[in-house]
């Protein structure tokens, strides 16, 4: 489904992704990890289109993504900090994307009511609390029951509540074998939702497994100590 | 699809306390300059030179903001089946109609009842055209910078020099260069100034000598009033195009 090769991109002087090859397909959770400056967000944001790498290829279910914007009919994204114009209602905002995309005017009950944002759906989205606007967010990806779910952090704003909304919404979109392709800091949320995982630093990925395969059938099991110890195994070994 | 998103960045304008202040601003100034001035086709000059001062100001500035705010907006929408070009021509075009029909309503409307002229005409067309440049400034200056604070900085330089500074410059060359012929590089530097060009334009039409500073003189001796109204309305063309096309060119190649 998203085909990358040769991946590269500078920030300046700054080599932000560096010869990435990633391929992923459908009827996958895949968490991406690694630590803050990676490069997570800039691989994300090249798949949407936000960023134009300076050397390589992506493709999104066999479409370019070089100039091109009808590939994202396809793909429902969660940025990490939501912010839309004050003065729009929570429900103008659905139905732009409505506009934009097409389809039925009438709006998503069961989406607004995952998400609980019946109270304020015909509020503006100034007046929102922090964690209302990313509900709003969340629930604007999963319109349009996108095949491609982007959500670069998606917990790390959220209250408690919202976060347990988000995750259980997300185990039931893996139902519909779709790929989820999911940034996060949280070994246990991952462990939770995930079923692969790819690690970058550096601006390299250096870890590409399914997680079953980490845990390699332990019973007592804990992601993040997994991780680190396979992560300082490859350093070594790449130092070496 | 311009018109759908265009639709919804009108929408949020016209909801917004700035603009509203903006246009209560531009109708107790223009009604109360007509209740005080004793000569209506006078008071067409004195809100002109409010005009000249303002709209460039106003444009700038909250264009410039304006895009700074909606950042986030901005990468959310080009995250949706839509391309940069339709993003950002909806976004300058919301920005520049909301601003010139707040003009239009609270400056021009009141001007062509209290005094219905070709001046008039004039002055409300340089308004229009004077926001459409100063918002595609606002534009450009947005997109070079990706720091809100030199960004807004950059336009409150231009707006500076635009209206304040660029007369200096044009009287020091004058005065400097006094002995010599000096009609084509004053048109040339007047080119430089949409500013300037607004004024000329409109005060052409009045043939008010007193308001015509050395730019209007020079550009009325040169080519006459008729040409020298064709040539300022041109470069001001010019002046929304060339900023505006440049920072569509930056907006499509920008990463966010």
């Amino acid at each position: 489904m998203i085909e990358i090769k040769n991946l590269n991109k500078y920030y300046g002087k700054f080599h932000v992704l560096k010869n990435l090859d990633l391929n992923l397909e459908k009827g996958e959770i895949v968490a991406l990890m690694g630590p803050n400056g990676s490069g997570k967000t800039t691989l994300m944001k090249s798949i949407l289109g936000l960023v134009i790498p300076d050397k390589g290829e992506i493709k999104v279910n066999q479409i370019s993504v070089k100039n091109n914007s009808s590939y994202r009919k396809i793909i429902g994204y969660m940025p990490q900090i939501a912010n839309y114009p004050e003065n729009l209602k929570v429900s103008e905002l659905f139905k732009l994307i409505r506009d934009i995309r097409g389809g039925d005017d009438s709006p998503d009950k069961e989406l607004i009511a995952d998400f609980r944002i019946e109270e304020i759906y015909n509020k503006n989205f100034g007046q929102l609390s922090g964690g209302y606007k990313q509900r709003v967010t969340a629930a604007i990806a999963f319109m349009h029951k996108p095949s491609l779910l982007i959500l670069d952090e998606p917990t790390s704003s959220l209250d408690p509540l919202s976060s347990e909304i988000m995750k259980s919404k997300i185990l039931k979109e893996k139902k519909e074998s779709n790929l989820i392709f999911v940034s996060s800091h949280i070994a246990s949320e991952v462990e939770l939702i995930a079923d692969r995982i790819i690690y970058m630093l550096e601006g390299k990925i250096i870890l590409n497994t399914l997680i079953k395969n980490i845990k390699n059938g332990a019973t007592e099991f804990k992601l993040g100590k997994a991780l680190k110890d396979l992560i300082d195994m490859k350093i070594k070994e790449k130092n070496d | 699809m311009i018109k759908k998103i265009f639709k919804y960045v009108v929408f949020e304008l016209i909801r917004s306390r700035i603009v509203w202040a903006y246009a209560v601003f531009l109708l107790l100034s223009t009604l109360g300059l007509f209740y005080l001035g004793q000569n209506s086709s006078k008071t067409v000059i004195s809100i002109l030179n409010i005009i000249l001062f303002i709209i460039p100001l106003v444009s700038i500035i909250f264009g410039t903001i304006h895009l700074y705010n909606s950042k986030e907006f901005i990468e959310f929408l080009l995250t949706q089946p839509v391309d940069r070009k339709t993003v950002y021509w909806s976004e300058y075009f919301g920005l520049a109609c909301v601003f010139s029909f707040v003009f239009t309503i609270c400056t021009g409307i009141p001007v062509l009842i209290f005094n219905f002229s070709f001046t008039s005409i004039y002055l409300i067309t340089s308004g229009i055209i004077l926001t459409f440049v100063f918002i595609s400034l606002a534009f450009l200056s947005s997109v070079i910078n990706n720091d809100k604070v030199k960004g807004i900085g950059l336009s409150i330089i231009l707006w500076l020099y635009f209206a304040i500074i660029f007369d200096g410059l044009i009287m020091s060359v004058f005065y400097l260069f006094r002995d010599y012929p000096l009609e084509k590089i004053i048109i040339f530097l007047t080119s430089l100034n949409p500013v300037d060009l607004s004024r000329v334009m409109v005060i052409l039409q009045t043939d008010v000598s007193a308001m015509m500073g050395f730019s209007g003189a020079t550009i009325q001796n040169y080519m006459g009033s008729f040409t020298g109204k064709v040539y300022a309305f041109a470069i001001l063309i010019l002046w929304i195009l060339i900023p505006s096309y440049i920072s569509y060119k930056i907006f499509s190649r920008k990463n966010f």
